[in-house]
């Protein structure tokens, strides 16, 4: 288990003040200066070595998607761009990092833009958070009068500024390149890649997006160094991360652990273990919505990392942790997923707009088994012919979970469709 | 993606404030002085506060002349995001998560003390116009599910019973506190397992 003298977030549950002082005691804002001069090469290779990997869900390493930079501004300048558009179902880590430790995302702010020689970051967070955006703000206000940010921030003679830019309720702006294109303002509609953000990117010009979790980590990592934090988890997959458990578990909570901590201890040490009993659990979906679940076998001994939950088919996303017990209809729970990506498809690609409708249509008839035995194996077809065929990965999103169902609950729905069957025969006699 | 239901019945006429001319400067501001399209989103959202909670045609019209945006491009972009209502709602918009997390652990009871107390269903608004109920995504606040945010403000960690004092107080005209109905932020309820050494000290 993490010690507390290893955490990050000391005051990920708002136990403390989120304001200027109180984020100067817990060590933000200290030492800002000696890092930034370290230059921006070394910041970048002290971020490689603690192999941090992106907290967004897609875990990219941190540290090279930085270096994809150009080490040079010309004519165009370049952009930090922040993605709080925290939408992910079972994930809802960076709106406490947002409300509590508002300062270690700005100070991350800073230090990564610097990093990446850029002068300016955006803030992109989800209109829902509409308090969460007011304290945020506030802090950013907080930063400016005490020339932590401004034309000479923190002292260091780099000019910097920081904007919050608050989104309107679109899933899809969590995508890098549709966030992109909402704060240019339009709709938030994915762009084809390549060009990848780091040539051309917000307003055509060089820029990186990163999650919350990954900026407001960067500080302690390059204070601390990349030794320390590369001495947490496991290979590959180093430092703490923070997991928020939600669904049919005793006491619902976010907490930062230890990467590759096992799931059961997770839950047990954590989240006052499932409901019932470990006995009692059903399945998990391990890192959003957007993972196929795991049954419980996996769960027994399976590893919260992001090679391990690779390995079992899953992922970590943004280890949003969802946990079902056995007196869910799991049908029914991937049926909500299946309409929430049809809800929130852009609309550009024809496989997902039509797509995941179609697919949330047949979910719906398999929750009350309303429908054939061979159309599992059309539905499971579809969502083979959504998979890889669209511009972004909100296709392959709505896919895998009902993938993951038919793999592993095909006897439940047959059971349910002969359930069904049966029944309107004998209404019919 | 938002259904495009253009309201035709409660236009009136619309102009910003002079509180939120200032306002606009400064958000202007944010942006390169080529780029004033960026603000479009959060114009949008200062004009639906402006229009009483939705956006009628004419403060599109307004918004689209502020940022140099032809109005169709502004009708796109706000019958694109969900947070935009093109159609008036009542004085209290409730929005109720229905997504896996929320539905886990009871969303479908909270939908229930609603239509107990004030007869409505998803998508409709009370007789006397005050309460608007809309289903929507996953609102991010999943450990302490299920949700109701109720214009700006969440309610957290509900129940059939405090949903319907919830909703019964609204009806008086008073806000209860906002945030968790079990007094906690996303610790877990029965107390922290972490950060208990730090608890203690004054902001540590």
């Amino acid at each position: 288990m993490l010690k507390d003298k290893d955490r990050i977030f000391t005051n990920i549950y708002g136990w403390h003040g989120s304001d200027l002082k109180s984020a100067q005691s817990r060590g933000d804002w200290q030492g800002t200066k000696e890092v930034i001069k370290l230059g921006h090469d070394k910041i970048i290779e002290i971020i490689k070595d603690s192999g941090l990997r992106g907290r967004g869900g897609a875990g990219f390493p941190s540290g090279l998607k930085w270096s994809f930079m150009p080490k040079e501004v010309k004519d165009r300048p370049h952009y930090l761009v922040v993605n709080a558009d925290e939408s992910e179902p079972g994930t809802c880590k960076d709106r406490d990092i947002i409300r509590h430790e508002p300062h270690k995302l700005i100070e991350g702010c800073l230090l990564a833009g610097f990093a990446m020689r850029a002068h300016c970051a955006y803030i992109y967070i989800r209109g829902e958070f509409y308090n969460e955006a007011f304290i945020l703000q506030k802090a950013i206000d907080e930063a400016y009068d005490k020339k932590l940010l401004g034309n000479n921030a923190c002292g260091s003679g780099w000019k910097f500024d920081v904007f919050l830019h608050r989104g309107a309720g679109a899933y899809i702006c969590g995508e890098e390149t549709a966030l992109l294109e909402s704060l240019e303002g339009k709709k938030g509609q994915p762009r084809l890649k390549p060009p990848f953000p780091a040539g051309v990117g917000l307003y055509g010009c060089p820029t990186t997006v990163n999650n919350v979790e990954t900026i407001a980590v960067s500080p302690t990592i390059l204070k601390r160094g990349a030794k320390w934090f590369a001495s947490l988890g496991r290979e590959n997959n180093t430092g703490s991360k923070l997991f928020c458990i939600s669904g049919h578990v005793n006491q619902p909570c976010n907490v930062e652990e230890e990467m590759g901590i096992s799931l059961r201890d997770l839950i047990e040490k954590h989240a006052g273990g499932v409901k019932g009993g470990w006995n009692n659990l059903l399945a998990v979906i391990p890192g959003g919505s957007s993972t196929p679940l795991l049954t419980k076998n996996i769960c027994d001994t399976i590893l919260m990392d992001f090679d391990s939950l690779k390995n079992a088919g899953s992922g970590l996303g943004t280890a949003g942790v969802i946990v079902m017990d056995k007196s869910t209809d799991v049908i029914n729970a991937i049926t909500k997923l299946s309409h929430f990506y049809k809800h929130e498809s852009c609309g550009q690609c024809t496989p997902c707009r039509e797509g995941t409708g179609w697919m949330w249509r047949m979910m719906e008839r398999l929750v009350t088994g309303n429908a054939e035995i061979e159309e599992i194996d059309v539905l499971l077809e579809v969502t083979k012919q959504v998979e890889g065929h669209t511009i972004c990965a909100l296709g392959d999103a709505a896919a895998w979970p009902i993938q993951g169902l038919i793999k592993n609950f095909r006897p439940l729905i047959e059971e349910r469709i002969n359930d069904f069957n049966t029944k309107s025969t004998k209404a019919a006699e | 993606m938002s259904n495009l239901t253009i309201n035709t019945k409660d236009q009136f006429e619309f102009t910003f404030s002079k509180e939120a001319e200032k306002e606009i400067i400064l958000i202007l501001k944010k942006y390169p002085p080529k780029r004033k399209a960026s603000a479009v989103m959060p114009l949008l959202d200062l004009a639906q506060r402006e229009a009483g909670g939705w956006l009628p045609i004419t403060a599109l019209e307004a918004v689209a002349q502020k940022v140099g945006l032809a109005y169709m491009r502004v009708l796109e972009i706000a019958s694109f995001y969900t947070m935009y209502n093109l159609n008036p709602v009542g004085k209290w918009h409730l929005q109720i998560c229905g997504t896996t997390p929320c539905w886990l652990r009871g969303s479908d009871d909270i939908l229930k003390a609603i239509y107990d107390t004030l007869q409505i269903k998803p998508n409709e608004t009370s007789k006397n116009g005050d309460f608007t109920l809309t289903p929507v995504e996953c609102l991010g606040a999943c450990v302490n599910a299920p949700i109701l945010q109720v214009n700006d403000d969440f309610y957290e960690d509900l129940d059939y019973d405090t949903t319907k004092k919830l909703i019964e107080s609204l009806k008086k005209g008073t806000k209860p506190n906002v945030g968790s109905t079990k007094n906690r932020k996303s610790d877990p309820e029965n107390g922290a397992t972490v950060l208990l050494s730090i608890k203690g000290k004054k902001n540590a």
